[in-house]
């Protein structure tokens, strides 16, 4: 006769949905830590232009907006891969998750790509690190954030080697490809507000 | 509504946004910098926090977690406009 009202009480206090930390904590600190980093950057971006406004108005006009909506994009898309992926293996229904987590790669792979045609082009008018303020800032900021995207594809490889076989991942396989999700979704975050410094803000 | 009918709806959102402020950032003329600057940040930063919420899970992450980063994405905005505001000649 005691038990049960004891019983109801634990269902009470027991939390509605038990609230769980995703991936692992550890690649938070890491997440977080590389997006603080970034964030002093943006600063430093938006001081510099504040401070020189026509130059950076000016060598802002040499970038080419359609590219870099073109990556914003594909790196969107890759992302929405890689959620669909890690759900999949997350309920237990990986067969198609190397598929998605391939169809990410490619958009990484495309990413690469058009950064590099840009690149060039710059290179070719004489662009480069050396050449302006402006120019320092964009080439700096977005290599170090193309080093993430490379890193990002390593990771990304090997998910697919992960989630290639097994039909149902156990509890440490789950957890490598949520937390390299998250890793890759923070470069996918990264590059909208470098997008939008670069390319948008004049 | 199905987790990846979600994820998908969140795409279509993020493109949205990404076209919304593409235009934004084109058609900018003289006088309306200061407040395309504004807009142009503040889309980000929700895309951001689209990016955050839903595809790193962090809607169903414990409060202290969503709490930091919503506070770096506020942080974020907030320094940003001030600097342009204020260091804006």
């Amino acid at each position: 006769m005691s038990s049960a009202p004891a019983r109801s009480a634990e269902v009470l206090v027991r939390p509605p949905a038990a609230r769980r930390i995703p991936g692992e904590t550890g690649i938070w600190v890491l997440v977080l830590g590389d997006m603080s980093v970034f964030a002093l950057f943006f600063a430093t971006f938006m001081y510099s232009r504040g401070r020189n406004p026509q130059a950076f108005a000016a060598a802002h006009s040499d970038l080419s907006a359609s590219l870099g909506t073109i990556n914003t994009v594909l790196l969107l898309t890759s992302s929405l891969m890689v959620a669909l992926a890690v759900n999949d293996v997350m309920s237990g229904e990986s067969h198609r998750a190397s598929r998605l987590f391939g169809a990410a790669l490619a958009c990484g792979g495309g990413f690469i790509a058009v950064k590099a045609v840009e690149w060039t082009h710059l290179f070719i008018e004489g662009r480069t690190a050396t050449s302006s303020g402006y120019f320092q800032f964009y080439f700096m900021l977005t290599g170090i954030h193309l080093g993430h995207v490379v890193i990002g594809m390593v990771v990304l490889s090997r998910l697919i080697f992960v989630t290639r076989r097994a039909q149902e991942l156990g509890p440490s396989r789950r957890m490598l490809c949520e937390v390299g999700g998250i890793f890759w979704h923070m470069v996918d975050l990264l590059w909208v507000v470098l997008f939008a410094l670069f390319y948008l803000v004049r | 509504m199905t987790v990846s009918r979600r994820l998908a709806l969140v795409w279509i959102g993020l493109l949205a946004l990404t076209f919304s402020s593409a235009v934004i950032g084109f058609e900018q003329r003289g006088g309306f910098e200061a407040q395309a600057t504004l807009i142009v940040i503040g889309i980000a930063l929700f895309k951001a926090r689209l990016i955050g919420m839903h595809y790193m899970d962090l809607r169903s992450a414990p409060v202290a977690l969503r709490i930091v980063f919503d506070g770096y994405l506020f942080v974020v905005f907030t320094v940003l406009v001030m600097i342009d505001l204020v260091v804006r000649p």
